[in-house]
């Protein structure tokens, strides 16, 4: 599974501050941390409080990458803040992310072009979000169409079917698993998905049992990407675990640490 | 239409693991043999780097081997109770690149020669070859957590391949090859988990996985050989995918294995439709030994001097693709 580390984000108290006082150093330890607890990318969002988004994110991506040159996943809903992150980048990307919007996606996927990036999509439009499986693989086929059309590789793509917190949408959560698993024959060669993990335990108490078993049967259904938080190790365990009994992995007493040491 | 090749991108690489000192590195030796660091499955030379070619270490015993059949016995039965002189007789006479010596004499059965006696032959031996040594225990692990530190410190500095780390007897072993700047075999029973398991147990005592060989223990031709191949390939899959802790190369006793085999040893006298047993065995040693180089052998031990003229011949033949 592909780490993409979520805690370079200006909604958390300390990131918010760095942010305001141009603390690198807050930064770049959070983004070191995550990388040595197994993050293959970082996704960095300036978050709700960041009154200059389009400047405090080129400020981030430039921190990041004095420390380390592994993938940055710039995480915005606005298109200029993402562009204007792309504008700096020096380290292999990710856009985080278009919506199924026409407006949105040809505005995101010749970005994704120009910058050699990869890109996550949700399938979710301005007309809400979806409500049951089939719904997700409509908004996903009008993506993957739109990545064709443009000629924009469904490798570099990343669907991502929306996680909704068990807590408000129970009914659901069965409906987006399957989701993650069909998204795979929409398109040859296959769209690769991503969830946004922590939002299935917005609000709930024991969130990291929560995510840690939603995680698994994610995998179990094919999920090749996640942004979470890589410091959660009982998280990161249940992932190694299940990627072992998916045969992923050769077995050995040892498998949890083998897997670190990989 | 033309027929296109299909080919893998791999993101991991086999480590390469040197093999003998020169002097100016602390040594003696005459030339440093290096091992390993592929980059792609065997022989799929337009899939990834292979920058080393499969080696052959002739083997050696420190006491004449009282069960090697008689085809084997020709060609060292004026040397077999000298090792001195069969050593200095696969290097001068049959070009011999590298040596493994396996301390039989050491064994409680065999002689039951003390540690210091096998840490003077150890010198000694270095002092009659210049080329770079394996050198094995007698496979009685008692024994060996005895003999084998005395060796290591004897041979320091050498850069020797030491053998063998087993899941249940590895620390002592471990201990005094990291301390003597040598490199040690990982011995597993056919076993990939095992194999796994006991290069991270290697690896967490200090001694890095880049001085780890694994000897995956294989089967002669007809004997298993096609299950030590699958977990061969099974573990290079996996290192190739970026597996490091499985990431070693591979030594495989051809030889060993191969006489053991009834069709290697028994006379024609017995069996009629067999064959000379002159050849028979000869083919049963090379036939284990190219299998093994396409399933990914790095350093093949073989005994008999034929076999290994024929299996250096294949290679030479096969890397010309390369």
């Amino acid at each position: 599974m592909f780490i993409i580390g979520e805690l370079i984000n200006g909604m958390y108290q300390n990131i918010g501050n760095a942010i305001k006082e141009k603390n690198k150093a807050v930064i770049q330890k959070c983004a070191l941390e995550q990388i040595n607890a197994g993050a293959g990318a970082l996704d960095v969002n300036c978050g709700p409080a960041s009154k200059q988004p389009v400047s405090d994110i080129q400020w981030l991506v430039e921190a990041i990458q004095e420390v380390t040159d592994k993938t940055i996943c710039l995480d915005s809903s606005k298109p200029q803040v993402i562009e204007s992150g792309l504008k700096v980048i020096k380290n292999k990307v990710i856009i985080n992310s278009t919506t199924a919007d026409p407006e949105k996606l040809e505005k995101l996927i010749p970005l994704a072009k120009q910058y050699n990036a990869k890109l996550i999509a949700l399938t979710i439009s301005s007309k809400g979000i979806p409500q049951n499986k089939d719904q997700r693989l409509e908004l996903a086929a009008m993506i993957v169409s739109a990545c064709v059309d443009m000629g924009f590789s469904t490798e570099d793509l990343y669907l991502d079917p929306i996680a909704m917190p068990v807590k408000v949408a129970q009914a659901q959560e069965k409906d987006i698993l399957e989701a993650i698993r069909e998204f795979k024959v929409i398109s040859e060669p296959s769209p690769k998905t991503v969830v946004g993990l922590s939002n299935v335990s917005q609000g709930s108490t024991s969130r990291s049992l929560i995510n840690r078993n939603f995680l698994a049967m994610a995998l179990g259904n094919g999920l090749d990407a996640a942004i979470l938080d890589p410091l959660d190790k009982d998280l990161i365990d249940s992932a190694i675990t299940t990627e072992l009994i998916l045969n992923k992995n050769i077995y050995c007493d040892s498998f949890l640490e083998a897997y670190r040491k990989k | 239409m033309a027929t296109q090749l299909i080919q893998d991108k791999w993101s991991g690489a086999i480590s390469t693991v040197n093999i003998g000192a020169l002097k100016e590195e602390g040594g003696s030796r005459s030339q440093v043999i290096k091992i390993g660091g592929e980059q792609s499955l065997p022989c799929l030379f337009k899939e990834g780097a292979i920058p080393n070619k499969p080696v052959i270490a002739f083997e050696v015993f420190d006491v004449a081997p009282d069960d090697w059949p008689q085809e084997l016995v020709r060609p060292y039965s004026d040397v077999l109770s000298d090792p001195f002189a069969w050593a200095e007789k696969c290097v001068k006479t049959y070009k011999a690149k590298i040596l493994c010596v396996r301390l039989m004499g050491a064994h409680p059965d065999s002689g039951d020669k003390t540690p210091d006696e096998e840490a003077k032959f150890i010198s000694a031996l270095l002092k009659k070859v210049d080329v770079p040594l394996v050198i094995i225990g007698s496979g009685d692990d008692a024994k060996d957590n005895q003999v084998l530190p005395a060796v290591s410190e004897a041979a320091k500095g050498e850069r020797c391949l030491i053998g063998s780390a087993v899941q249940d007897n590895y620390k002592t072993l471990v201990g005094a090859v990291s301390a003597d700047g040598h490199s040690i075999i990982a011995e597993s029973p056919i076993d990939i988990n095992i194999a796994k398991q006991l290069n991270i147990l290697i690896s967490d005592m200090g001694l890095p996985i880049e001085r780890i060989v694994i000897n995956p223990t294989i089967g002669a031709l007809g004997y298993g050989l096609e299950y030590a191949y699958s977990i061969m390939e099974r573990a290079r899959l996996a290192a190739l995918s970026g597996d490091k802790t499985v990431a070693s190369p591979f030594i495989c006793f051809a030889g060993h294995e191969a006489w053991r085999a009834k069709e290697a040893k028994v006379s024609v006298r017995e069996f009629p439709d067999w064959g000379q047993e002159a050849e028979r065995g000869i083919i049963w040693e090379m036939l284990t030994a190219t299998a093994l180089i396409q399933a990914g052998a790095d350093l093949l031990v073989m005994r008999h001097p034929k076999a290994i003229e024929k299996v250096n011949g294949y290679i030479e033949n096969l890397w010309k693709g390369a």
